[in-house]
C-alpha cells in the first residue's frame, strides 16, 4: 500500500468513487444500508440484487476482489453467533443435511448473516476510496458538530505518535531485563501505562499551548474547502434509490 | 524605525512564587538575526511564552513592532509573533501538512483562494509543497520539523522565534534546516543550546542565566569569551573553536 495515505483502510487509486466527495459517499452509504436493514428478510432475491450493486461498485472503485474479502473478515465475530441462531431458537424444526435446526432461527442467521455482509461491504467501500482527512472533511460538511470531528481528527493524528511511543517505553523496559511471565510481573507494565498517560496529558498541553500561539480562540476554523456538486449528490445517491425501488418491490411482492 | 521586539523591565514568577525573569531587558531590529543562549532552567521557554502574550506580563512590558503584547491585541500579537515549537509532533496537530498549515492563517479569518496561496507560499520556502496532501505522521522529522517552520510562516510573521530548531536533527537535516532559515527574510530570535549553529546563523546572541540577560554582543565575541561561557553553563562541542569557523560555511 502507498505509504503517502493516511489510514490502513485505505486502497489507492483515481476511480470515479475515489473522486466522490466524502460527504455524498457517507450519506449514501448510510442510505443504503438503512435500506437493506428495512428489507423483509424472505425476499432472497433482492440481497442478490444488493450485492450485485456493491460488487458493482467495488468494480467501479477498482478494488481487488481480495482486499474486500479481508476487510469483510472484521464481521466473523457477529456471524459467528449468526451460526448458532438455528440450533439455539426454538419453534417449527427442520431438516437441513440431515440435523434438525429451528425453522425460525434458519432466517434469523441469514437474516443477519445477509444485512451484515451488505452493510460491512458498502462501508469497507467508502473507507476503501475516502482518505482520513476527506472523510473527516465529510463529516463536517455533514454539519456533524465540531467537537465530534476534532475529537476523531486529534485521535488519528496521535494514535500513531502514542503507539510510537509505547513501543519505544517497552523496548527499554525490555533493555532492562524485563520479561514479564508472570501476573505480579505486571506491576512495571501498569507503571509504563501510567507514565504513558501522564505524558500524553503533558503531550496534550503542549499542544494546545503551540495551537494557541498560532491564534486558536477555542473554534476550529473551517478548512472544509468547497460543498460537492449537485451532480455528485445525484450519482452518489442513485445508489440508495436503486436499492430503495428494489426494497419496495421485495415488500410488494410479498403481500 | 520600531524595533521588531522591544522587551522592558520583563519579569515573571510562577505561582508558588519561583521567580523565572528578573527583569529582563532586550531590543531586536528589524532583520536581525539573534541567538538565545543559557543553560537549561534560565528562562528561555518563559520568556519565549510572553512574546506572544500566551504568559501575560506580570511586571514591565513586550512591545511586538511598538504593539504591547497584552490581552487586547491578542490575535495581531500572535500573528506578529510565529514560534515554532521544539517537537514538531506538539505543533503538527491536523491530519494532513495541508491542514495544518492553514490553521494558523484560517484563525486570522483567512480563507479561499488566498488561504490556498498562503499554504503553498509558506511550504515552498520550506521545500515541503510535493508533501501538502501527506498526514504528518508519515514524514520524517526533518520533515516534520520544516513543515512546523512553513505552519508559522504561513500567518506571515513579523518575528520568527525557533525553540531549538537543530535538536533531533541529523547532521544534513541540520544543514538543510539551516539553509531555509538564512533564505527567509525575517527577524528571527533562536532559542539553542547548539553553539555552532548560532554562531552559523545569527550575528548576534544573548545570554540569559538566572532570568536575566547576562551578555548581548557579537555571536562570535561571546563563544570566544572562555569567562563568560563558564560562568553561565555554556560549552562550546570539542574541537570547536569559534576563531576558526568561518562565519558562513561554503556552499
Amino acid at each position: 500500500m502507498s505509504g503517502a495515505h493516511a489510514h490502513a483502510l485505505y486502497y489507492h487509486g483515481h476511480s470515479r468513487i475515489h473522486a466522490l466527495p466524502a460527504e455524498c459517499k457517507i450519506a449514501a452509504q448510510l442510505l443504503f444500508v438503512f435500506v437493506v436493514v428495512a428489507t423483509p428478510r424472505e425476499a432472497v432475491w433482492a440481497f442478490g440484487l444488493y450485492g450485485a450493486i456493491v460488487a458493482a461498485l467495488a468494480v467501479a472503485a477498482d478494488l481487488p476482489f481480495g482486499f474486500v474479502v479481508r476487510r469483510l473478515a472484521i464481521e466473523i465475530p457477529f456471524v459467528a453467533f449468526a451460526l448458532l441462531l438455528p440450533f439455539l431458537s426454538s419453534g417449527e424444526r427442520t431438516d437441513v443435511l440431515g440435523i434438525s435446526v429451528s425453522r425460525e432461527g434458519l432466517w434469523g442467521a441469514w437474516n443477519i448473516l445477509a444485512k451484515g455482509t451488505l452493510g460491512v461491504a458498502a462501508s469497507v467501500i467508502v473507507a476503501s476510496t475516502t482518505t482520513m482527512p476527506e472523510l473527516l472533511r465529510g463529516f463536517e460538511r455533514l454539519r456533524m458538530p465540531a467537537i465530534f470531528t476534532s475529537i476523531a481528527s486529534f485521535m488519528i493524528r496521535y494514535l500513531d505518535v502514542i503507539a510510537d511511543e509505547m513501543r519505544r517505553m517497552r523496548v527499554a523496559r525490555l533493555s532492562r531485563g524485563h520479561d514479564p511471565r508472570w501476573i505480579w510481573q505486571a506491576r512495571a507494565v501498569a507503571a509504563s501505562a501510567g507514565a504513558l498517560f501522564i505524558r500524553s496529558y503533558e503531550r496534550g498541553e503542549r499542544v494546545y499551548l503551540a495551537m494557541q500561539a498560532r491564534g486558536y480562540e477555542g473554534r476550529m476554523p473551517s478548512v472544509g474547502g468547497v460543498a460537492a456538486t449537485r451532480a455528485a449528490w445525484l450519482a452518489a445517491l442513485t445508489v440508495p434509490v436503486v436499492a430503495l425501488v428494489v426494497c419496495l418491490v421485495a415488500w410488494g411482492t410479498l403481500r | 524605525m520600531t524595533p521588531a521586539l522591544d522587551v522592558r523591565r520583563l519579569a515573571f514568577s510562577y505561582p508558588d512564587g519561583t521567580p523565572a525573569l528578573v527583569g529582563v531587558d532586550l531590543t531586536i531590529e528589524r532583520g536581525e538575526r539573534v541567538a538565545l543562549l543559557g543553560p537549561n532552567g534560565a528562562g528561555k521557554t518563559t520568556f519565549v511564552l510572553h512574546l506572544n502574550a500566551i504568559y501575560p506580563a506580570q511586571h514591565g512590558e513586550v512591545l511586538v513592532g511598538g504593539l504591547p503584547a497584552t490581552k487586547e491585541h491578542l490575535k495581531e500579537i500572535r500573528r506578529r509573533v510565529g514560534i515554532v515549537f521544539q517537537d514538531p509532533d506538539d505543533q503538527l496537530f491536523m491530519p494532513s501538512v495541508r491542514d495544518d498549515v492553514a490553521f494558523g492563517p484560517a484563525n486570522l479569518g483567512i480563507e479561499g483562494d488566498h488561504l490556498e496561496r498562503r499554504v503553498m507560499t509558506a511550504l515552498d520556502a520550506v521545500g515541503m509543497s510535493a508533501h501538502a496532501d501527506r498526514p504528518p505522521h508519515h514524514l520524517s522529522f526533518g520533515q516534520r520539523r520544516r513543515v512546523a517552520v512553513a505552519t508559522v510562516l504561513a500567518m506571515e510573521p513579523e518575528i520568527l522565534v525557533l525553540d531549538e530548531p537543530s535538536s533531533n536533527l541529523d547532521p544534513a537535516g541540520r544543514r538543510e534546516l539551516a539553509d531555509i532559515l538564512r533564505s527567509l527574510d525575517i527577524t528571527m530570535l533562536m532559542v539553542t543550546h547548539d553553539l555552532p549553529y548560532a554562531l552559523e546563523l545569527c550575528p548576534r546572541a544573548l545570554i540569559m542565566n538566572e532570568g536575566r540577560i547576562v551578555a548581548d554582543g557579537a555571536t562570535g565575541d561571546l563563544l570566544a569569551d572562555e569567562e563568560l561561557m563558564e560562568a553561565n553553563r555554556l560549552e562550546l562541542p570539542f574541537g570547536f573553536y569559534p576563531a576558526l569557523a568561518s562565519e558562513r560555511p561554503t556552499a
